[in-house]
């Protein structure tokens, strides 16, 4: 087993089980923290695709911002040693059983599938191509998707403050 | 550079991903955990795109962009998901699903 694939099986344990930690623990906090190893083991993931720029988005954005903005909604919401209530146990196995069976199914629709491989050389991805395709109106670019994106996250951050906001 | 890790396996491990989000949000009450089942999805979601780009198109860059772009709206989805956790916890003392059945205001 070569070092890369070791490194693959690890970042894949490593989301398959805290992923299933982090559906399944009844403390919301323990959850939380289980979904941060999960998005680390991700960017993990991208590193090695060699996606730097990626991984460092996903560590920064996800690992850094979304987590930890999800800890302070836990603390300002619930308290910390309260468990979780569990719903109906026949609900739980329905549930499972239909969530097994879908996947399943598409496990086996993409094994059956055969995957035309490309041998085309791997583009060199560094901070100037990034920044030059994005600011790109041409062929190659993507300048609508990235002012579409930015007009959304301000319109999402006002909004957010209105709604949050404490009406006198 | 990924000998001997077909685009399969992230295929699947992508797949498991999505169904384990998918089953937080089946069968979790509380709004916060519903939020982390989604944020499992998307995740899942990126590691497809990632891969496919990088299997089956390198000499692009669609997916890397697009996994960028995702991440920026589940940023703001989470920002406003929890702006309304906030207001609905002040309005009803709880961020149950089960006892938000009606809009007070």
């Amino acid at each position: 087993m070569s070092g890369n694939q070791f490194m693959f099986y690890l970042f894949a344990a490593i989301i398959v089980i805290f992923s299933i930690l982090t559906v399944t623990s009844r403390k919301i906090l323990r959850a939380a923290t289980f979904l941060l190893f999960v998005l680390v083991a991700t960017s993990g993931l991208y590193f090695m695709l060699n996606y730097q720029f990626l991984a460092a988005v996903q560590l920064t954005v996800y690992a850094g911002g979304i987590v930890v903005l999800i800890i302070f909604s836990i603390l300002l919401t619930s308290h910390i040693s309260e468990k979780l209530e569990l719903i109906k146990p026949y609900k739980r196995i329905f549930s499972a059983i239909s969530v097994i069976a879908g996947a399943l199914l598409c496990i086996i629709t993409i094994l059956d599938y055969k995957f035309a491989a490309n041998t085309a050389v791997a583009s060199e991805i560094n901070m100037n191509v990034i920044g030059r395709d994005l600011l790109n109106y041409g062929y190659d670019g993507y300048i609508l998707p990235f002012e579409v994106i930015s007009i959304l996250l301000l319109a999402a951050m006002i909004a957010s403050i209105v709604i949050a906001k404490k009406i006198k | 550079m990924n000998e001997g890790i077909p685009l399969n396996y992230f295929l699947i491990l992508a797949t498991i991903l999505f169904f384990v989000g998918i089953y937080g949000f089946l069968t979790r009450k509380n709004l916060i955990t519903i939020l982390m089942s989604v944020e499992l999805i998307l995740n899942s979601v990126n590691i497809n795109f990632v891969a496919f780009n990088k299997y089956l198109y390198p000499g692009k860059l669609q997916g890397h962009f697009f996994t960028l772009f995702i991440i920026a709206v589940a940023a703001a989805e989470a920002a406003v998901a929890i702006a309304i956790i906030i207001n609905m916890y002040r309005n009803f003392n709880s961020i149950n699903v089960e006892e938000a059945d009606e809009m007070k205001y």
